[in-house]
């Protein structure tokens, strides 16, 4: 192995509390650029929780979140977005009446500069930037295959549609990192394949960091560089798939112990 | 208009997003735009074209309200307000410093602007319901300040006499000289409006409303949009305001009290929230209603009630008329005027072969 690529996110023991609950609890976390990470666990693990404290939803109660060297715990998420960060959403947030075209224009949002007064006139300076953009935009368009959808109304469209479109807009920020919270989630055996295949061209083409969310076994062993488990809160195991199919702790906080197992048959 | 797509291929991405993207649909608006600039002012005599004045500067405020209300989602009762700031802030323009309107315009609408923004502080913690209790506090206040602060109002009275605007040293006297000068203004609103939002800034005022939390994650803060669009439609209110002022000769506090925010929620609720079309239906729809109904009653009316009874009736008739057709649009056809139009024009884009 050569030179090891540097660390883009570094996250160090957060935590966050909600009353009693402790659904995030000193997890630390260090993301290399171009590594595609997943993030498994059982429900309720603090998964998304996590996601959230990285994209500025929460603010952490403990630990720090360094981005490229630069501290952005606690910063507002559109903040957060303009540095390059994008991610996507379990439930699908799509802007329903907008076409696949606009959803996706608006991930440009941040790389776009027309304020009020030249949008206004918009003839000159909004309609160049419009023009330039509108080319990214079906570059985007070309490569996750929406031609035929451009100007439909996203809520018309099938559920694995949607992912997609909101996978469109999350790339058109141009992320450096993408967090994708359950991008397969209610797809079938296809629609994952598409999306898998999506997702690791990326990675790969584009070099683009990815923390994944996946409860699909099968597609996160297959895809990722790296694992870490969580589970009730806390970091459980952090390696490489075949490391992490193989530790004890993992197979217990799937599986239970015989023991556990006992307990709850007794009960 | 009544146009067909077939036989049209764009080549640039900037003929697909134009406004107009077919040549006959570009036409049509030509030929619209010559019939009320050339052909109405002339055809029309002055009775009716200060009706159409009222319609052109009723198209500016409720293509305001709709920036706030139709493509924001932010609820406002205190349109009315923010005009009579443009229109005091004018006034006094003129009579202290005889201004001309190329000053009085745009200062009106900064002033309100700012007022609008401040007013609009609170929509970052509070929604719907809560907001338009909080605008309408907003109205009440500024009502309030305008009629008790002699420095702003005028004195006792609260109104204050305004000329009328002069271009290159001439006044503009008839309506049709006023008809001309307000069209430039509603067509500057209509053009401003429509670009608005098809670019940068209005998709994100309409990413606010749908999905806000969605809209923040890709970048957009939404603190700055909402007061962006309140500051914007405040704008175009208190350039109603002015405008209004021009029209009357005089500033009144009573003309921008809180059935006039609710005229304008029922325009843009009636031709069609987020739609610069329905803004304009709505503006026409709600200005010559209360006008037709009064002629319908005073001609026909005279066979069922007594005179002393149509006085009463006339008013009352017009709340009644509104109320039921604010509920009408909001149950039957939420997307308003400009939804019933869309769906004509669809009708007879495939006509005759409908199927």
């Amino acid at each position: 192995m050569g030179a090891q690529p540097e660390v883009q996110l570094a996250v160090s023991s957060v935590s966050k509390h909600f009353g009693g609950v402790r659904a995030v609890e000193g997890i630390g976390l260090s993301v290399r650029c171009g590594e595609l990470i997943s993030i498994i666990g059982p429900n309720g693990a603090g998964k998304t929780s996590f996601l959230n404290m990285i994209s500025g939803f929460y603010r952490p109660d403990t630990g720090s979140i360094m981005f490229e060297g630069r501290d952005i715990t606690g910063e507002r998420p559109s903040r957060i977005a303009a540095l390059g960060i994008a991610r996507t959403f379990q439930n699908i947030a799509l802007f329903s009446g907008m076409t696949v075209l606009d959803n996706i224009m608006l991930g440009r949002h941040v790389r776009m500069k027309a304020g009020v007064l030249s949008s206004f006139i918009y003839w000159g300076l909004a309609q160049k930037e419009e023009v330039t953009n509108r080319a990214r935009v079906e570059e985007l368009v070309e490569f996750l295959e929406l031609e035929d959808l451009r100007k439909q109304p996203t809520s018309g469209l099938a559920y694995g549609l949607r992912k997609r479109v909101e996978l469109a807009r999350a790339l058109a920020l141009d992320p450096k990192l993408l967090l994708l919270d359950e991008p397969m989630g209610g797809m079938n055996q296809e629609e994952k394949e598409d999306m898998a295949r999506f997702i690791l061209d990326v990675n790969q083409q584009w070099g683009t960091t990815i923390i994944l969310i996946e409860h699909d076994m099968a597609v996160v062993m297959d895809i990722s560089d790296r694992v870490a488990v969580l589970d009730r809160g806390r970091k459980i195991a952090d390696g490489s798939p075949g490391e992490v199919q193989g530790n004890a702790d993992v197979i217990r906080a799937y599986l239970g112990t015989a023991k556990d197992r006992q307990e709850v048959a007794a009960a | 208009m009544f146009h067909r797509e077939s036989g049209v291929f764009k080549t640039s991405y900037a003929a697909d997003m134009a406004l107009y993207p077919l040549p006959i649909a570009k036409w049509a608006v030509a030929a619209l735009a010559g019939l009320f600039i050339v052909i109405v002012p002339l055809a029309l005599d002055e009775y009716y074209v200060s009706i159409l004045d009222l319609i052109l500067i009723a198209i500016v405020g409720a293509l305001g309200l709709n920036i706030l209300v139709g493509y924001t989602g932010q609820i406002s009762i205190g349109h009315g307000a923010f005009m009579s700031v443009g229109a005091y802030t004018a006034a006094n323009l003129v009579v202290h410093l005889g201004a001309p309107f190329w000053v009085t315009i745009p200062a009106g609408g900064l002033m309100a602007a700012l007022v609008g923004a401040v007013v609009g502080i609170p929509s970052l913690r509070i929604k719907g319901i809560y907001l338009a209790i909080a605008t309408l506090a907003a109205q009440l206040i500024i009502e309030w300040t305008i009629n008790h602060v002699p420095a702003i109002s005028g004195g006792v009275q609260a109104s204050i006499q305004v000329p009328r605007p002069s271009l290159f040293g001439t006044p503009l006297e008839s309506q049709t000289q006023l008809y001309l000068f307000l069209m430039a203004f509603a067509v500057l609103a209509i053009v401003g409006t429509s670009n608005l939002a098809r670019s940068r800034v209005g998709r994100a005022f309409i990413a606010v409303r749908d999905q806000d939390i969605a809209a923040e994650i890709i970048g957009i803060s939404i603190f700055r949009y909402k007061l962006w669009a309140f500051a914007i439609s405040s704008f175009y209110a208190g350039v109603t305001g002015v405008l209004y002022t021009y029209y009357l000769g005089i500033a009144n506090y009573e003309q921008f009290q809180i059935t006039v925010s609710i005229d304008y929620l029922a325009m843009i609720i009636i031709g069609g929230l987020g739609s610069v079309l329905g803004s304009i239906f709505g503006a026409a729809f709600v200005t010559l209603l209360p006008i037709v109904t009064r002629w319908f009653l005073e001609s026909f009316g005279a066979f069922i009630f007594s005179q002393a009874d149509l006085a009463n009736i006339i008013p009352n008739l017009r709340l009644i008329l509104f109320g039921s057709l604010i509920i009408f649009f909001l149950v039957v056809e939420p997307e308003g005027l400009n939804r019933l139009w869309r769906n004509v024009r669809n009708y007879f884009r495939v006509w005759p072969f409908s199927y």
